[in-house]
């Protein structure tokens, strides 16, 4: 059997995707069972993506793929491996089939691990719009067009991404369960540059006509022009407002902190700290995949559902998340955040909601005597993994605050800043919103204003 | 594999492309771990199909397909056409191509042990004994291991008559002890951070890496940490051990040197440079003794940026990029090099995998080693810290200024080195930092280091890149940034 899709084509139906992805798991589960294979667990996902990419003020890249991979995991006598490949001819299903056995065969047993779950029950979400599907390169090239004829009219240089996806998934096991996933994914992200001077714009959304690529092109062209002749600051610390991409960029380096595995591995920074006030009183933090604002499929890669999970509650961290696996070690139940079998790092919440405030960006600056604007930080690295000290740059638009305006346009910093410290110094939040950067994948929170954000250097431009 | 691609070519044409290439990739990847002496991954992954560049119309389309039929890869070439045409509709000017001769060729990287052909258990054994190591000292709260082993075959055709087969084996292998005690967590890696060392060779680097010789060592190092003396503030003399500056090349040279990132086609995602197309041949980019190439020729050594020929067709070549403290070279391609006043690339576009189109990457940017002994570099040194194995490490977007923290330091004193230091860190900017070099060590300490996790692109793509380093010696660092003022 293969999959017959022809590549590029428009979507299909959503049960027609699903009939076509299960027929492979079921032919993966049939061979499994013909050679005796005592437990088996089938994951199936393919993508259509394509991506225009521009720069200088024209299509410079321009790309398309479609793939589909399946992933194959037996469990036989407390063993456990996995064997992927992207060919679906039952040859190469057998062969994948074979290859977990070997490797699973090859290493000591292993008591901790649990039989596969049988058939669970699923909230459903609707996250696949046919338009976004549809989009075509024409498409995509006019709007790119359109944002480009704006950088040259403004005397600007323009460089960006217009990207859309569909892709399906589902997984079943040899227990019965079954569980079916689709979305679509658009992406514009345009850097306009006036000089030596740039600033950035960029949003995702399930919905293409969510996305407005030429306001995201004045939005940027019109903070690139006022991010030219940069003043350099002294390093030091500074009131800062994030926008919501900055925010993302560095919360999102906790969320591998809240896996009930990594306090278990003592390598989280909430280690001795769960029920203790760590953060600001207005910092509340849910994994909620079912927000109005989020991506990703309702079950984990294990097939547990998904819950929605309190992490934090007014600064006080109140929960963690589970797979099964640490559920157990921990006598919990698994929250359904469990990541694809075997692996080490147990599971995660990959779709935080921070809550927000109602204050705007313009109340935010309004209310500043002396900080720094700051559109977006960059190369975010871990300094230290207890206090959570990040450091990174600005980068994109940096602008000097004084007596509640923008004044003019600073040189980028380097930063060297505890998110715990960060997080106990927020004096505003905005409306949270579905925030896209580039350190971290999309979540939902607010524009923020800080007191005492620390840069530590700045470059030279 | 042939007949396809050239089924893509001819497609390809017939649609109205004046230039194709095409590449037909099958990878193979096994992945072993363990943590806490229970296997965490174990896992296999293979991946097979067909990506297709065309120039139509003046501009750039590129697909790809797993479909490996004729009627799957011609649809496939027909859409890369396509694309193409929808390019033109935002071009500025044509695409132009330096000119490159056809090859037919095949070549495969030299390995003495297939890590595919060896029994697993013996591999799982290696990595659960090393394991067990590091657990046996009180104190270590954590310890991982992890192998990585891949076999790539690629076949190149080009409607230029290019017809080249190549097969890389990579291998990569490391051990980490954590330990969480009061209010920190210290690590140990070896035989370097972040998945230890990988290089294009088989299974003969596990081996030759004694996983069962460091691992008490670094356990006892991470526990160590806890009571050591925090790093300094101050602006002073720093040594770099070979694997550090292994990744200081590669943000601060490697990255820098790229003409794409220079032209400005990564601005929006990895960034530009500050080594602007003025500055070839006039920058002092550092001190005298500073020399530094791009060498993809297997004669440099089996790192990660080693192979016959490029994605694009072109043989491996080595480029001066600094001599003796010049800057003298980039890394381009078959589009860029007229730019830069090339009759020809110099062979640096490289895919992730058949579904990704070649971008500018580094090759293997290697620090050529120089003259010191490590002894007598440590010996010569009066007031200093040796800084070993990257824990973190940063860089602004055009490159100027960086900040990398290390596992471990050590302070060294009248010639001798002296007590530990934990937290260490230094940053600088790149010129700056490169022209105070004042002594790199010779060959015997020289190694070639892999990163096997260099992201650029968009869509993101990995590569592993090889960095050539021997411990160096950098004077009036600054020193203890990234824990000022916490």
């Amino acid at each position: 059997m293969t999959v017959t899709r022809k590549p590029g084509a428009a979507a299909m139906s959503k049960a027609g995707a699903t009939r076509e992805l299960r027929s492979i798991i079921d032919t993966v589960l049939r061979l499994a069972r013909s050679i005796g294979v005592a437990e088996t667990e089938v994951h199936v996902d393919e993508t259509i993506s394509a991506l225009t990419r521009f720069a200088n003020n024209a299509i410079h890249q321009n790309v398309a793929e479609h793939t589909v991979n399946v992933s194959v995991r037996t469990q036989v006598n407390l063993r456990t491996a996995r064997a992927t490949t992207n060919r679906t001819d039952e040859d190469s299903l057998r062969a994948a089939i074979e290859a977990s056995l070997s490797l699973a065969d090859s290493q000591p047993k292993n008591p901790h691990l649990l039989p596969l779950p049988g058939k669970q029950r699923y909230r459903g979400v609707q996250r696949f719009v046919n338009k976004t599907a549809a989009l075509t390169p024409e498409d995509r090239a006019r709007a790119v067009r359109r944002a480009c004829d704006l950088a040259v009219k403004k005397g600007q240089t323009a460089a960006g991404i217009f990207s859309s996806a569909q892709t399906q998934s589902a997984m079943g096991n040899s227990r019965g369960l079954f569980a079916a996933y689709r979305d679509t994914h658009a992406v514009f992200s345009i850097t306009m540059q006036e000089g030596s001077a740039a600033s950035w714009a960029k949003e995702n959304a399930a919905d293409v006509a969510d996305i407005d690529p030429q306001r995201l092109a004045e939005r940027a062209s019109e903070k690139a022009h006022r991010a030219t002749d940069a003043r350099e600051l002294a390093p030091g610390r500074y009131t800062v407002i994030l926008e919501p991409a900055a925010v993302l960029d560095l919360v999102g380096f906790l969320f591998y902190d809240f896996a009930a595995t990594a306090l278990q591995d003592k390598r989280s920074c909430l280690n001795e700290r769960m029920g203790k006030q760590v953060f600001g009183k207005n910092i509340s933090i849910v994994d909620d995949v079912y927000h109005a604002l989020q991506l990703g499929a309702p079950y984990d890669g294990e097939g547990m559902p998904r819950q929605r999970v309190l992490l934090v509650d007014r600064g006080v961290p109140k929960n963690l998340v589970y797979s099964r696996g640490s559920a157990k070690a921990a006598k919990k139940k698994p929250t359904g955040h469990g990541f694809m079998l075997p692996n080490e790092y147990g599971e995660a919440p990959m779709n935080l909601v921070f809550s927000g405030g109602k204050a705007s960006l313009e109340e935010m600056i309004a209310s500043t005597e002396r900080g720094l604007l700051v559109t977006r930080l960059w190369y975010i690295r871990e300094v230290d993994p207890y206090e959570k000290i990040m450091t990174g740059m600005t980068r994109d638009g940096l602008f000097l605050v004084e007596k509640g305006r923008v004044t003019s346009a600073a040189r980028n910093f380097r930063f060297n800043q505890s998110i715990l410290e960060m997080l106990r110094n927020v004096e505003m939040l905005g409306p949270a919103v579905r925030a896209t950067g580039e350190e971290a994948f999309e979540m939902v929170v607010p524009a923020m204003k800080i007191r005492d954000f620390h840069f530590s250097e700045v470059t030279k431009f | 594999m042939y007949d396809l691609a050239t089924a893509a070519l001819d497609t390809a044409k017939i649609r109205g492309a004046s230039y194709a290439d095409v590449r037909v990739m099958h990878l193979r990847q096994r992945d072993l771990t363990t943590k806490n002496g229970q296997v965490g991954t174990l896992a296999q992954s293979e991946s097979i199909g067909i990506g297709i560049r065309v120039l139509a119309n003046g501009a750039w389309g590129f697909a790809s397909t797993d479909r490996l039929t004729r009627e799957g890869v011609a649809a496939c070439a027909a859409q890369a056409v396509s694309i193409a045409k929808a390019s033109a509709l935002a071009k500025r000017e044509d695409v132009v191509m330096a000119p490159e001769n056809a090859y037919v060729d095949s070549w495969q990287s030299p390995f003495r042990k297939d890590p595919f052909e060896l029994p697993l258990e013996t591999q799982l054994a290696l990595l659960l004994a090393a394991d067990a190591e590091m657990r046996r000292v009180k104190g270590v709260t954590l310890t991982e291991t992890d192998m990585q082993f891949r076999k790539i075959d690629s076949w190149f055709a080009s409607s230029i008559g290019s017809r080249i087969h190549q097969r890389k084996m990579i291998t990569g292998c490391g051990i980490v002890a954590t330990s969480f005690q009061g209010d920190e967590i210290q690590k140990r890696s070896y035989p370097n951070s972040f998945g230890g060392q990988h290089a294009l060779q088989g299974y003969e680097l596990v081996e030759s890496l004694d996983l069962l010789k460091h691992a008490p060592r670094i356990a006892e190092e991470a526990v160590a940490l806890h009571a050591a003396a925090q790093c300094p503030q101050k602006t002073g003399t720093l040594i770099l051990g070979g694997s550090q500056l292994g990744l200081q090349i590669h943000e601060s040279v490697g990255h820098p040197i790229e003409l794409d990132r220079v032209l400005g086609q990564e601005a929006n995602f990895a960034g530009t440079s500050f080594l602007t197309l003025d500055q070839l041949n006039k920058l002092r980019y550092a001190s005298d003794i500073v020399n530094v190439v791009a060498d993809a020729r297997p004669e440099h050594g089996q790192g990660l940026g080693t192979f016959a020929y490029d994605d694009e067709g072109v043989p491996a070549q080595c480029t001066d990029v600094i001599k003796a403290g010049q800057f003298r070279g980039y890394l381009s391609n078959r589009e860029t090099a007229h730019l830069i006043g090339l009759q020809r690339s110099s062979g640096t576009m490289r895919t992730e995998s058949w579904n990704r189109l070649p971008i500018i990457r580094m090759t293997n940017v290697s620090l050529l080693p120089g003259t010191w002994t490590f002894d007598d570099l440590v010996a010569d040194t009066d007031d200093g810290i040796l800084m070993e194995t990257n824990r973190s490490w940063s860089i602004d977007d055009r490159r100027y200024q960086f900040q990398f923290s290390t596992e471990i330091g050590w302070e060294i004193k009248g010639g001798k080195r002296g007590r530990m230091l934990k937290n260490p860190s230094y940053s600088g900017i790149t010129t700056e930092f490169w022209n105070s070099c004042d002594a790199i060590c010779k060959r015997e300490h020289w190694t070639l280091w892999g990163t096997p996790n260099c992201g650029k692109g968009q869509p993101m793509q990995t590569m592993g890149t090889g960095h050539g380093a021997s411990p160096s010696r950098f004077r009036n660092v600054r020193i203890g940034t990234a824990f000022s003022e916490q």
